[in-house]
């Protein structure tokens, strides 16, 4: 118990670390995750295969690989950003890749006669997909976009490993200083609890106010 | 479910020619950015002789033959083990005795809520477990723990009617499980089981992280050489291509196994989980099948 204690401003920073890069990842995610479903449904060819080619190169890239390309990589080209930012985009667009097969899953979701009927009342593709489907479509999507988010959270750890302040780097300077390893890993532990039960919590009140009713 | 809802209609000619100089548009920006990109990599040397000559010498290539082949035998160890573990908690879970039952619903939602990360660590600084059975162990935690629900849920999508005339026929419950329901979901839960293996391959390379000398780890030793320059950028286009590689392999082989699934008479009664992405996601759900 004394661990957590002792060491309250380093578990602090340390949870705080997690909690910004999830934030600020989800933000991106979400963003770039929505800009790619609408290319992968687009009408122009060329954004269509970007889309579909960000998705399936994302979608099988080891999120290490990705950290370490982008955290590594990209100050050879004279790119010198903070790692917290680096690692933002990192997580940002592996996600991004989740979100959007989530979002596209969730349009195809929407029954086909909605759109044929909002085209057949003069709607032009922006109208019937921002006034008809994407409001349908956002009701199914709440489930796995927030299993993703929550994926998401658990992967911030990866950030720690490359020396970004969060929740899982705190380790090291605990082990420094001599606390027991099991219960620093314990109150670890509890910290990503805490934040992905926050997440399930969060997108479950979205679901009972927004939901499918099935 | 019918297809993709339709979005706008069959273009006429005025939107086909608006279509067309978006598309020209669109190729063109993204033209640009790959012209900026591959500027950047000139620019910044990246393809000087120097840093492209380590990948000739012999030492070099088999670092990194060593690194692949380290890199498939964790994946090959953890998925099997995973699947052992996998079908051990999801027997637990469909039990029908009540501590079993709890034990089991435990551990799976305990290990599945840990980033694996975190386990993997936990496993080699705290229990000082050498780097390749601590990443095999925490993989197979996560991996099993996935998969029993995968396969819990494949069982419970199997039709009601198929037990039921199961009981009725006399069968008892070991017998309707191994006989009935077991092949059925199984057949049914194939691409969402090879969907986590991709999981599985993909996230070996956390062993990366914790000095495990796989394929990455051959990487960095390769890309931090002062010799070659520094070679980051080249590493990561060889390396890259590689992993991706191998993953999108397999999952178009779920993908493959997947819709040949549905053709097959023999999982009809029984909702199908097709290879979703939400099947590939670390930590993701698991494909729920829809309800019958």
């Amino acid at each position: 118990m004394n661990v957590l204690t002792d060491n309250f401003s380093d578990y602090g920073a340390g949870f705080l670390g997690t909690l910004e890069l999830t934030v600020y990842a989800s933000l991106l995610a979400l963003a770039l995750g929505f800009l790619m479903a609408s290319f992968r449904v687009a009408p122009v060819g060329s954004l269509r295969i970007f889309g579909t080619v960000w998705v399936a190169v994302l979608r099988n890239t080891p999120l290490t690989l990705l950290f370490f390309a982008v955290l590594l990589g990209l100050p050879r080209f004279g790119l010198v950003l903070p790692f917290e930012v680096f690692a933002v985009l990192a997580l940002g667009c592996y996600t991004s890749a989740f979100i959007c097969e989530a979002l596209r899953s969730g349009i195809n979701t929407v029954p086909r006669g909605q759109g044929e009927a909002a085209r057949s009342l003069g709607m032009t593709f922006g109208q019937t997909l921002s006034l008809v489907v994407l409001p349908q479509a956002f009701r199914s999507v709440i489930p796995p976009v927030g299993s993703t988010l929550i994926a998401l959270a658990k992967n911030s750890a990866i950030a720690g490993a490359f020396s970004v302040t969060e929740l899982l780097g705190t380790y090291k300077t605990l082990n420094e200083l001599g606390y027991s390893i099991i219960w620093t890993f314990v109150w670890i532990a509890v910290g990503y609890l805490v934040i992905t039960l926050a997440i399930s919590a969060v997108f479950h009140a979205l679901e009972r106010r927004w939901g499918v009713a099935r | 479910m019918t297809a993709a809802p339709a979005l706008y209609d069959v273009p006429g000619p005025r939107a086909r020619r608006r279509h067309a100089l978006y598309g020209a548009l669109s190729t063109v920006v993204l033209l640009a950015l790959l012209a900026w990109i591959l500027y950047l990599l000139f620019h910044t040397g990246q393809f000087t002789a120097t840093k492209w000559t380590p990948f000739e010498y012999q030492g070099i290539q088999l670092l990194l033959l060593r690194g692949l082949g380290n890199t498939l035998k964790a994946f090959a160890i953890a998925a099997v083990l995973s699947l052992a573990l996998g079908g051990v908690l999801a027997t637990g879970r469909l039990s029908d005795h009540r501590p079993v039952r709890a034990l089991a619903t435990l551990v799976v939602e305990f290990f599945r809520a840990m980033p694996v990360l975190v386990m993997i660590f936990f496993i080699f600084v705290a229990l000082k477990v050498q780097p390749l059975p601590a990443l095999v162990a925490g993989l197979t935690l996560y991996n099993g723990s996935v998969l029993a629900e995968v396969f819990r849920s494949g069982v419970h999508a199997v039709e009601r009617g198929q037990r039921e005339a199961a009981f009725a026929l006399g069968m008892r419950k070991t017998q309707v499980m191994a006989h009935v329901l077991v092949p059925q979901a199984v057949r049914a839960m194939l691409p969402a089981f090879i969907s986590q293996l991709v999981v599985a391959l993909k996230d070996t390379s956390l062993g990366f992280l914790i000095t495990y000398e796989e394929f990455l780890h051959a990487g960095k030793l390769i890309a931090s050489n002062l010799d070659y320059d520094l070679p980051f950028i080249p590493v990561v286009m060889v390396i890259s291509p590689i992993y991706i590689g191998m993953c999108m392999l397999l999952s178009w082989f779920a993908g493959w196994v997947s819709r040949r699934e549905q053709r097959s008479p023999k999982t009809e009664a029984v909702a199908h989980a097709p290879a979703g992405p939400g099947a590939l996601l670390p930590g993701g759900e698991p494909p729920m099948a829809p309800e019958p």
